[in-house]
């Protein structure tokens, strides 16, 4: 089977379906690059390389090189996609959700409900989230439990190239609007990933390990972080169960709740700030279905709240490490009342 | 009769052009020696060059006072050094050091030196305009004819609230001007694509504003324009725009391949549109300064910015528990 990265899978899956689908276009800042320029015309295939080469094969009424103006083409994509065409919309970094955030959460988001459920809304906003680049502030956040937050909106965030794959497809035939964001740290990470066509649906669990005295509830970049804990502690004899919930909204909450059934003991891992995010709604979760199950206090491994630090040092700090994780999992397996 | 100096341009005596020429020179160097930094490894992050656009800051920040507000952008080492911030703590923040003006928690996209009115280097393409539209009505306000200039790329001209910003301060008749550089790309898309109307001052303009296009690499045009600018809106005559045409003489990140841009571009470009040189020439030919002046400034440059190199690679780390401060003044 080929081996693919992240960012191969995405490409390849968007050429797939803009073959397939005359309707799904791509739009966003340089996902072609080269407009207006006398260079190469596809310079730059969005910031980070991902589209590279569709323009060339779907030419520049699909592959869309849009204006700074993200309060329009992100409001553009809701408008088309709610008048029969299937875009793509890229948001290079998911931080500049603040410039385009009510096109997502007043417009998108309501359309099928405000309408009576007469309309749909066949979009995917592909993003960017997370630290670790160096990018300070305003280029670092995981703001994910933002949107999760809003009715009406979708999101993912797969973790490897195989889930990369079947999640984007899926995103691209579902017909409410879907936030896919990767994080920016593991899209050149690659893994076996079939070349036929295969769709994994939303709100569906993965297992990276099983195990049965600690679950282990990641997303995104700490997937990984939490399946290497999950190994060094199979050494000492105690045994993980790492969920990848794949989607955040909607969230799998069987899949978290019978674990904990099994394991009694949980702690969820994210790098998004605490308040009021996906690790505290999970937090809740649990604690509202699964208090009889519980044998030491739901933990949670999440980034401190201030904004990320430029610096590398702080970075490092401000980012989820396995030790923090290995540390919250210790202390949950050692709890006794 | 006034005397001029510099017979096309606008009174300046021999300290302004000398002042002008060690901003300009610094500027250069200090993005030159960022880029070898980065390239070396000594600069986390991504970061993004000035060079060849060092007319247009220098010629607006020596129409500014320190109580004067800037607003700038992503690529904003440049604006920084000619408001005055301190070449220094520009290098250990952009190295991400503890000695940084920001203690090396904001880094390139973040300098900022309130002391010296500048409000910040900002990651949100369009960013300043807004925060400006804010420094212009608090300096209207408390009545300290003071103006702010809100720096915006020919990309970041697109930007919605960008042209809500230009509104908003005619309509409060707000002391600010809006100070587009264009440089002809926004990442690899090209102005002439980008912008509609191809003409970002004449679209200001239609706001009710005096707007105007100047040669960017003419650093006594911009330096005209601005005074013009900067005296209207002292004096309560509101809001102007001005577009410096310009060019960029590097990716728009250390690092961009540049594959939009055509080959030899950058070379001619080098040869034709370098601000710097053009001053030189410029102000050699009228004599208002001497060679021997220019190059003893150059000598002190370039010793400012090893000696800065020096510190800033030399400087500590931030300590751990600075993670944690700064979030709240009280919490
Ligand atoms: C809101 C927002 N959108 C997109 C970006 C990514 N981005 C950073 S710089 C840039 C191009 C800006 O072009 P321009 O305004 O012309 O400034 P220049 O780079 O030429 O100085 C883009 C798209 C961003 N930082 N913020
Ligand atoms: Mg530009």
């Amino acid at each position: 089977m080929p081996k693919k990265t992240i960012r191969e899978v995405i490409h390849d899956t968007i050429q797939d379906e803009m073959r397939r689908d005359p309707t799904v276009i791509l739009m966003g800042e340089d996902v072609a690059g080269g407009a207006g320029c006398s260079g190469e015309d596809d310079a730059f295939g969005g910031a980070f390389g991902f589209y590279k080469g569709l323009v060339g094969e779907f030419g520049r009424e699909r592959i869309i090189d849009t204006p700074i103006s993200e309060a329009a083409y992100i409001g553009a994509a809701a408008g088309a996609a709610l008048t029969g065409l299937r875009p793509i919309a890229d948001l290079q970094f998911f931080d500049f959700l603040g410039v385009c955030f009510d096109q997502i959460y007043n417009q998108m988001a309501k359309f099928r409900y405000m309408f009576g459920g007469k309309s749909d809304t066949p979009l995917v906003l592909l993003s960017l989230v997370g630290a670790g680049l160096r990018c300070g502030a305003q280029h670092s956040q995981s703001l994910h439990p933002q949107v999760t937050a809003v009715p009406g909106l979708k999101v993912v965030m797969p973790e490897n190239a195989y889930d990369t794959k079947g999640l984007l497809l899926t995103a691209i035939r579902d017909d409410d609007p879907v936030l896919f964001l990767l994080h920016k740290l593991q899209f050149e990470n690659a893994c076996e990933v079939p070349d036929e066509e295969y769709l994994i649906p939303f709100g569906q669990a993965s297992f990276p390990r099983e195990g049965t005295d600690v679950t282990i509830v990641a997303f995104s970049a700490m997937v990984q972080k939490a399946v290497a804990v999950a190994d060094r502690l199979q050494q000492e004899g105690i045994s993980v169960e790492v969920i990848d919930p794949r989607t955040t909204s909607p969230l799998d909450e069987e899949a978290i709740l019978e674990s904990v059934e099994m394991t009694g003991r949980v702690v969820i891992v994210d790098e998004a700030w605490e308040r009021c995010s996906v690790a505290a709604d999970i937090a809740s979760i649990v604690a509202r279905k699964a208090f009889g199950a519980l044998q030491a206090p739901v933990m949670t491994v999440t980034a401190p709240h201030t904004p990320a630090p430029f610096s590398p040092v702080l970075e490092d700090l401000y980012i989820p490490s396995e030790d923090d994780i290995e540390r919250a999992v210790r202390e949950v397996v050692a709890y006794r009342r | 009769m006034t005397r001029r100096k510099t017979p096309s341009g606008p009174q300046l005596d021999t300290e302004q052009l000398l002042h002008a020429y060690r901003t300009m020179r610094t500027i250069r160097a200090f993005e030159t020696r960022v880029g070898q930094e980065f390239e070396k490894g000594t600069i986390p992050g991504f970061t993004h060059l000035y060079s060849a656009q060092e007319a247009i800051a220098t010629a607006v920040c020596m129409n500014l006072l320190d109580s004067d507000y800037i607003g700038s952008t992503h690529r904003g080492h440049g604006h920084s050094i000619a408001k005055g911030c301190d070449v220094k703590g520009m290098l250990a923040e952009i190295m991400g050091k503890a000695t940084g003006l920001c203690k090396g928690k904001g880094g390139s996209m973040h300098v900022a030196d309130l002391s010296k009115g500048m409000l910040g280097a900002n990651g949100i393409v369009g960013g300043s305009a807004p925060l400006c539209v804010g420094a212009g009505l608090s300096a209207k306000t408390r009545g300290t004819r003071g103006v702010a200039v809100s720096f915006i790329g020919d990309g970041g001209s697109n930007e919605g609230v960008v042209f809500e910003s230009m509104n908003l301060a005619v309509v409060l008749k707000l002391p600010v001007l809006f100070m587009y550089e264009n440089n002809g790309y926004g990442e690899a898309t090209g102005f002439s694509y980008a912008v509609g109307s191809g003409d970002i001052s004449g679209r200001a303009g239609a706001f009710g504003m005096p707007a105007e296009k100047v040669d960017g690499k003419d650093f006594f045009a911009v330096y005209k324009a601005v005074k013009v600018a900067v005296e209207r809106a002292r004096d309560g005559g509101g809001p102007s725009a001005i577009e410096a045409m310009t060019t960029r003489f590097g990716g728009h990140f250390v690092g961009d391949p540049q594959l939009y841009r055509a080959k030899g571009e950058v070379e001619q470009l080098r040869r034709e549109m370098d601000c710097i040189t053009e001053f030189v020439d410029r102000v050699l030919k009228d004599k208002s300064v001497t060679r021997k002046a220019l190059q003893q400034i150059d000598t002190e440059v370039d010793a400012l910015i090893e000696e800065a190199v020096e510190e800033a690679l030399a400087a500590p780390y931030p300590a751990p528990e600075e993670l944690f401060t700064d979030v709240y003044k009280t919490y």
